[in-house]
């Protein structure tokens, strides 16, 4: 679990969770996230940010895994409010992730670009990954007063 | 924005469960075994048997506390009869999430008609107590029984304070989020001193989310005024952390996405050595010494022609 | 016609209509460099501002879209990219490379005039 998350948080019902395996499926989650982002109170920017980095993150599903799940939750911590976004595929998987992470890194297409900029925009960002095991990214953002 | 979206239609695809998750564990985990339900039950139809009676007096004692002094009697007797009902409901489903969105439903309502959270607080507690009251003189025949039901009624009830409370700050602070971006928006810094030309004075202390919030500006004043050139004069800030300074570079660059160029002028040695510490490449930063430099620069650039007049051989007419 | 690509003298002016998937981005660049090529337009123009997302597929696309039309000889703009839009771009680390932007319609034609020297 995320450092920022604490004890306190329950997975709670609010959680959808979408399968990604084409790009209208990006296009689909990207603008859940944004709406969710703005009930959430996030600001303009941010809505837009979060939309993004979701998208992101499915195209690199699509691009590696060709299927993937992404869910997207509400958080909620001592009246901090926040978005929870999980995502996670049966591909390849990464087997260096601190490479991975490193701006300007590119194996191939794509990687080089959605992970390490995403990583920057998040409060909180871990990937859980093994080659041919799969990755799984779980991520949040806070809203700041 | 060009795509406008009506956000209560949206809403509609939001998810209308939203539990609380702060609520320490030994409230929310109560076992609901056996007896626990059945008595919740029991209590349950005595407050609506009680319906009536009771949230008279609830009334009368927040009347008499002086809480909800923004309001009419009729209002506080019209909200005290929903806010009741939405107690007894959460006491017999067990679940919050509808008590947690007439909370918010509620806060959004005298938000407005400033009514504060001690009173929300106070009022809720107050129910607490006449309810708790009106169990003790019906039980009070029968200690054990008495007991049993507050065992089962007691962290029902302050997980209901507990939910409204927190709906209630919650709603009040995104409020407050409101107002303060339309304080700042209402404020901005940004200077239009030609035409297609903008100034950005940068003054003082710059902590991330103010920097974030001036390039935000920036940006919608790029847009509104069509300008070509932005001016950022940071001489009067003293110093830069490397997150500021990023934000910094991020807005020179996303100006230029919007068409514009960006001046900075202003840069002291110690910022200059911040920007080189995280990466920056000075080079492609087009930076003037001072304010008044980083003017004609831009002027320069719009194709303005500079003249000196020398004001003191002007013939006098 | 989801992209209406509209003759403006020389210049070829793509007005992006709403948002598009990736097919009918790729669709878009194709029918842009074919055209580019049959009329000899000598500058390319195209309109994102109905777009509130950019994410680095459409930004390689585009990126290659001009890159081929340069092959054909003439430069693109990319006019109308919204601020948040623009934030989130830096942020992420998407970048236009060399493309050249402008704010909108009005000052991509002056740009593109200011390149053919008029």
């Amino acid at each position: 679990m995320p450092n920022s998350l604490g004890d306190y948080i329950e997975r709670n019902s609010s959680e959808k969770t979408f399968k990604v395996s084409s790009d209208k499926d990006v296009v689909k989650i990207r603008e859940y996230a944004r709406d969710v982002a703005d009930d959430i109170g996030f600001s303009n920017n941010d809505r837009t940010l979060i939309a993004t980095a979701v998208s992101e993150i499915c195209r690199n599903i699509i691009e590696y895994a060709k299927y993937g799940k992404i869910s997207i939750e509400y958080l909620n911590k001592n009246s901090k409010r926040g978005i929870l976004i999980t995502a996670k595929d049966s591909g390849p998987g990464i087997s260096d992730i601190n490479m991975a992470l490193k701006d300007g890194y590119s194996s191939g297409r794509g990687m080089g670009v959605g992970l390490p900029g995403t990583k920057r925009i998040m409060d909180d960002f871990i990937i859980e990954s093994k080659p041919d095991n799969g990755t799984k990214i779980t991520m949040c953002k806070w809203v700041t007063t | 924005m060009a795509k406008s979206k009506d956000k209560d239609n949206k809403k509609a695809d939001l998810p209308r469960e939203r539990k609380l998750s702060n609520i320490p564990a030994h409230i929310s985990n109560q076992p609901a075994d056996e007896t626990t339900v059945s008595l919740l039950r029991e209590l349950v139809s005595h407050l609506r048997q009680k319906r009536s009676e009771l949230r008279e007096e609830w009334a009368k004692r927040i009347m008499g506390a002086e809480l909800l002094t923004a309001m009419t009697r009729e209002e506080i007797l019209a909200e005290a009869t929903s806010v009741y009902d939405n107690y007894v409901e959460a006491l017999e489903t067990g679940t919050y999430e509808a008590l947690q969105a007439y909370a918010r439903n509620l806060s959004e309502r005298i938000i407005p008609r400033g009514v504060e959270t001690h009173e929300v607080i106070g009022i809720v507690l107050l129910l607490r107590d006449t309810l708790a009251r009106s169990l003790f003189s019906k039980y009070r025949d029968d200690f054990n029984k008495l007991n049993r039901i507050l065992d089962a009624y007691e962290p029902a009830a302050n997980r209901i304070a507990n939910t409204v409370a927190v709906g209630f700050v919650q709603e009040r602070e995104r409020v407050i989020r409101d107002q303060q971006e339309a304080i700042r928006e209402l404020s901005t810094p940004v200077l239009q001193v030609r035409e297609r030309l903008l100034i950005l004075p940068m003054i003082g202390i710059i902590d991330p989310q103010r920097a974030r919030q001036l390039t935000e500006q920036l940006l919608q004043a790029i847009r509104k005024n069509r300008a070509k050139v932005v001016v950022i004069d940071i001489t009067g800030v003293a110093a830069m952390d490397s997150k500021v300074a990023n934000h910094l570079v991020q807005t020179v660059e996303a100006a230029r996405l919007l068409g514009a160029s960006v001046i900075v002028t202003g840069l002291s040695s110690e910022i200059a050595q911040t920007l080189v510490t995280i990466g920056v490449d000075l080079t492609k930063i087009i930076t003037v010494g001072d304010l008044q430099g980083g003017i004609e620069e831009a002027e320069r650039k719009l194709g303005y022609k500079v003249q000196i007049v020398d004001v003191s051989t002007k013939p006098s007419a | 016609m989801l992209v209406p690509i509209l003759k403006h003298g020389d210049y070829l002016i793509a007005s992006v209509q709403s948002s598009l998937t990736d097919e009918q981005l790729m669709k878009l660049l194709d029918s842009l460099v074919v055209k580019v090529a049959n009329v000899r337009a000598k500058g390319v123009i195209v309109d994102v501002t109905i777009l509130d997302i950019m994410d680095s597929f459409a930004t390689r696309i585009l990126r290659d879209m001009a890159h081929m039309i340069k092959l054909r000889g003439a430069p693109t703009v990319v006019v109308g990219i919204q601020p948040d839009v623009a934030l989130a771009m830096v942020q992420l680390g998407l970048s236009l490379g060399d493309i050249n932007t402008a704010l909108d319609l009005e000052e991509g034609i002056s740009l593109l005039n200011e390149y053919n020297g008029s």
